[in-house]
C-alpha cells in the first residue's frame, strides 16, 4: 500500500479491548478533498477507529500517517491541524458556550470572541454564546460543538455521529459544511450509522 | 547477542523458560533453606545479649530483604512492559506482587514477634517499620489498582505507573536506619569491610537469603506460567499445552 | 504542508499558535471559573476540615494541655482526608463530559494541562485550609507562636498531597467508585508528609526549632513538584486510552 504524500493513511490497525478484537487490521487512505463515510453496526469499531486516528487510542499494531508522517513523531503539530468531535458535544455545563468555545479554541491559537460568536451565528446559535451550556437542549449543543469544529480552522475533522439530536435543518447544515471543508481541499473522517448526503467526494468503509 | 532478550517478549517461550527453571530453584531452594534452617537453629551459637531469640534473623531477614527485591522486580517488569509495551513484563509484574506482599507480611509479623523480646514492644513506629508498613500498602494498592479496571491491558498499564511512583519507597526502607535515629538494628552484613557477625551465624542467614530468593524464583516461576496461561488463553499455542 | 491542504485554513487571519505560558493562564482561569461557579462544592472540604478537627476534641473530651499534644496530628490528618475529598473530581467532571479528550486533543499535550489543573486544586483547596489553620489551632490549643510554622508546613503538605494526588486522580479517573481506591493509592504515598508536617509543627509548639522537618517537607515538595506531573500526565493517558 502507498502512502499518500497528503492525506491520512492508516495501515492494518489492530485493536484489543481485553478478549475482544474489536479492530482487525483495518487500513484506510484520505486524500485531501476527500470525505471518508465510517459505517457499521453498533459494537464493530467505529468510535475506537476514530480515536486511534486522533491519536487518544494507540494500537496495538498499525500505524497512522498524516501528510506522510507519523501521527506519534509530532503529536503537538498533528493536533493542532485536527478537529475532533466525539459522540457527546463535550461542554461544561456550568460555561457559556463561548467561553466553552474559548478555553478549547483558544488553546489551539489565538482567536477573538468575535470570530467565535461568528462560528457560533455560521451554525445557527448566535443567541446561545452567553447562555449556560446546561440551559442549551441537545440539538443546540450538537450545534456549539460544530461551531467548535469550525472554529478550529483545521484540516482534518474527525466527526464521530455528527448528526445525533439534530433536525433537518441542523442535519443540512452539517451536510452543507461538511461539503464546504472539503471543498477546500479539507480531508474529513466522519461516523455515521446513517446514509450521507454530503455533495462532496464520498469514500466508504463499512465495519463489520 | 540480544537475542536472548527479544524471546523473553514470547510467551510460549516464557512459558517454557519457566517450566524448566521451577524444578532447579525448587530443589536448590529447599538444599539452602535446609541448611540454614538446620545450621542457624542448631548449630549457631546463642547472641550474648539476646539468648536464642536471635534465630528469628534466619526468617525475618530473608523475608524483609526479598519483600524490596521482590517490589523491584515489579516495578522493573511493569516499567519493561509500559516503556516497551512487552506484555510479558506485566505478567511477571502481576505474578510477583501476592509474593512480595506475603513477604513483607511474614517480615512485618516476625519482626513484630522479634521486637516483644528485645525492645519490649510488638510494634514501634520508627523509620523503618513505618516505611516496610508502608510498603505493604503499597503492595496492596497495585493489587487493588490491577483489577479495578474493565480493559486488563489498562489495568496492567495503571499497575505497572503506580508500582514506578511507589519504588522511591525502596531505598527510604533501605537507608532508613542510616538516615535516622532508628530504633532497628543497622546494617549487618552488608557493610564495607568484616561484617559484624561471627561465620557460624553469618553463613546460615547468608543460605537462608539465598534460599528465599530461589524460593521466590520457584514460586514467580509457576505464577508466571498461570499468568501467561490466563492472558493468552486465545492462542492456539495454549490449548495445544493444556490439553497434555 | 502542501498547498492542496493550506487551503483548507478559511481565508482570512493566520493562525496564531499559543504559546505555554498562555494555555496554561488560558487553563487556569477555565478552572478558577468553573470552581467558583458552584460555590457550595468549593466550601464543602473546608466544612468538612472544621468538622473533623471538631470531632476529636468532642470525642476525646481531653484536657487542654493533651489537646495540645494531640493538635499537630489531628489538624494534618484532618487536611489530608479533606484534600483527598476534592481530590477525586480533579478530573472526573471533565472526563464524564468529554471535554478532557478535547483539552487531550488541543495541542499543548498533557503536561501544561495538568499542571494547570493542579495548581487551580491547590490554590482552591489547599489554600483554603492553610487560611482557615489558624482558626482550627485556636480550637486545639495550638500556641500562636507555633502559628507561622503550622501555616508553612501546611502550605508545603497540601501542595505535595495535590501533586501526589493528580496521579492517583489520573490513575482513577476511569474507574467506577474510584475515589475509595483514590484514598489507598494516595495515602501510602502522603504518610512522610504526615510525619514530618505533623513533626513541625509539634517541635514549633514545644519552643524547639522545627528547621530540620520543614527542610525535610520542602525537599518532599520539590521533589513530588518536579516528578509527579510527569506520572500525573502518564496516569492521564493511561486512562484516557
Amino acid at each position: 500500500m502507498n502512502i499518500a504524500p497528503d492525506g491520512l493513511c492508516v495501515e492494518k490497525v489492530h485493536v484489543w479491548r481485553g478478549d475482544r478484537h474489536v479492530l482487525r487490521g483495518v487500513s484506510l487512505a484520505v486524500r485531501a478533498g476527500e470525505l471518508m463515510h465510517v459505517s457499521g453496526p453498533n459494537g464493530t469499531g467505529k468510535t475506537t477507529l476514530l480515536r486511534v486516528v486522533s491519536g487518544l487510542l494507540r494500537p496495538e499494531n498499525g500505524s497512522v500517517h498524516w501528510q506522510g508522517r507519523s501521527i506519534a513523531a509530532a503529536p503537538a503539530e498533528y493536533q493542532a491541524a485536527l478537529a475532533y468531535a466525539s459522540h457527546e458535544p463535550a461542554l461544561k455545563g456550568d460555561l457559556t458556550a463561548l467561553e466553552n468555545l474559548r478555553f478549547t479554541v483558544g488553546l489551539k491559537r489565538r482567536v477573538s470572541a468575535a470570530e467565535l460568536r461568528s462560528s457560533l451565528d455560521r451554525t445557527g446559535v448566535p443567541g446561545c454564546a452567553d447562555l449556560p451550556a446546561r440551559v442549551l437542549s441537545a440539538g443546540q449543543r450538537r450545534r456549539v460543538a460544530m461551531a467548535r469544529v469550525l472554529a478550529f480552522r483545521a484540516d482534518l475533522w474527525l466527526l464521530d455521529e455528527p448528526f445525533t439530536n439534530l433536525d433537518g435543518a441542523g442535519s443540512a447544515l452539517v451536510s452543507a459544511l461538511l461539503a464546504e471543508h472539503v471543498g477546500r481541499g479539507g480531508v474529513a473522517l466522519v461516523v455515521a450509522h446513517h446514509e450521507l448526503n454530503v455533495a462532496a467526494q464520498t469514500r466508504r468503509l463499512e465495519l463489520a | 547477542m540480544w537475542t536472548w532478550f527479544y524471546k523473553l517478549a514470547s510467551p510460549p517461550h516464557v512459558y517454557g523458560v519457566a517450566a524448566a527453571l521451577t524444578p532447579w530453584f525448587s530443589a536448590l531452594a529447599a538444599l539452602a533453606i535446609g541448611y540454614g534452617t538446620i545450621a542457624g537453629l542448631a548449630f549457631a551459637p546463642p547472641d550474648y545479649q539476646q539468648g536464642d531469640a536471635f534465630r528469628i534473623i534466619y526468617v525475618h531477614a530473608p523475608a524483609a530483604w526479598l519483600s524490596l527485591f521482590a517490589y523491584t522486580t515489579m516495578a522493573v517488569a511493569g516499567g519493561i512492559g509500559l516503556i516497551w509495551r512487552i506484555k510479558m513484563g506485566h505478567a511477571v509484574a502481576a505474578a510477583t506482587a501476592p509474593i512480595g506482599a506475603s513477604f513483607t507480611l511474614l517480615a512485618l509479623v516476625t519482626g513484630s514477634l522479634w521486637g516483644r523480646p528485645m525492645w519490649g514492644t510488638y510494634w514501634a513506629w520508627d523509620p523503618r517499620l513505618t516505611s516496610e508498613l508502608i510498603l505493604l500498602f503499597l503492595y496492596i494498592g497495585v493489587m487493588s489498582l490491577r483489577p479495578a479496571f474493565e480493559d486488563p491491558g489498562r489495568g496492567d498499564r495503571a499497575a505497572a505507573l503506580l508500582s514506578i511512583v511507589g519504588v522511591v519507597n525502596v531505598p527510604i526502607i533501605h537507608y532508613s536506619v542510616l538516615w535516622w535515629n532508628s530504633l532497628h538494628q543497622g546494617a549487618t552484613v552488608a557493610k564495607i569491610g568484616k561484617p559484624a557477625m561471627p561465620g557460624s551465624m553469618l553463613w546460615p542467614l547468608l543460605s537462608m537469603l539465598l534460599g528465599f530468593m530461589l524460593f521466590y524464583g520457584a514460586v514467580l516461576c509457576i505464577r508466571v506460567r498461570g499468568e501467561v496461561l490466563n492472558r493468552e488463553r486465545q492462542a492456539a499455542w495454549v490449548r495445544e499445552a493444556v490439553k497434555t | 504542508m502542501t498547498a492542496a491542504t493550506t487551503a483548507a485554513a478559511a481565508p482570512g487571519a493566520p493562525v496564531i499558535k499559543v504559546g505555554v505560558q498562555n494555555a496554561f493562564l488560558l487553563v487556569l482561569r477555565r478552572e478558577l471559573a468553573l470552581s467558583f461557579r458552584r460555590p457550595d462544592q468549593l466550601l464543602q472540604p473546608l466544612v468538612f476540615f472544621l468538622i473533623v478537627t471538631t470531632l476529636f476534641p468532642l470525642g476525646l473530651s481531653v484536657q487542654l494541655s493533651l489537646l495540645r499534644d494531640m493538635a499537630p496530628g489531628v489538624l494534618w490528618v484532618a487536611a489530608l482526608l479533606s484534600s483527598l475529598l476534592s481530590l477525586d473530581a480533579l478530573f472526573k467532571s471533565d472526563a464524564d463530559d468529554g471535554t478532557l479528550e478535547q483539552l487531550a486533543l488541543a495541542g499543548q499535550g498533557l503536561y501544561v494541562i495538568v499542571m494547570a489543573k493542579t495548581l487551580a486544586h491547590w490554590l482552591v483547596s489547599g489554600a483554603a485550609l492553610v487560611l482557615a489553620s489558624p482558626l482550627v489551632g485556636t480550637a486545639l490549643a495550638i500556641p500562636e507562636m507555633a502559628f507561622g510554622t503550622m501555616m508553612l508546613s501546611l502550605t508545603l503538605g497540601t501542595l505535595t498531597l495535590s501533586w501526589l494526588g493528580a496521579i492517583g486522580a489520573g490513575l482513577t479517573v476511569g474507574l467506577k467508585r474510584g475515589n475509595v481506591l483514590l484514598s489507598l493509592i494516595v495515602l501510602p504515598l502522603a504518610m512522610p508528609l504526615l510525619i514530618f508536617g505533623a513533626g513541625a509543627t509539634d517541635r514549633a509548639i514545644s519552643g524547639t526549632s522545627a528547621a530540620g522537618a520543614l527542610y525535610l517537607l520542602a525537599a518532599l515538595c520539590v521533589l513530588t513538584f518536579t516528578l509527579a506531573p510527569f506520572a500525573a500526565t502518564a496516569a492521564l493517558r493511561i486512562s484516557l486510552e
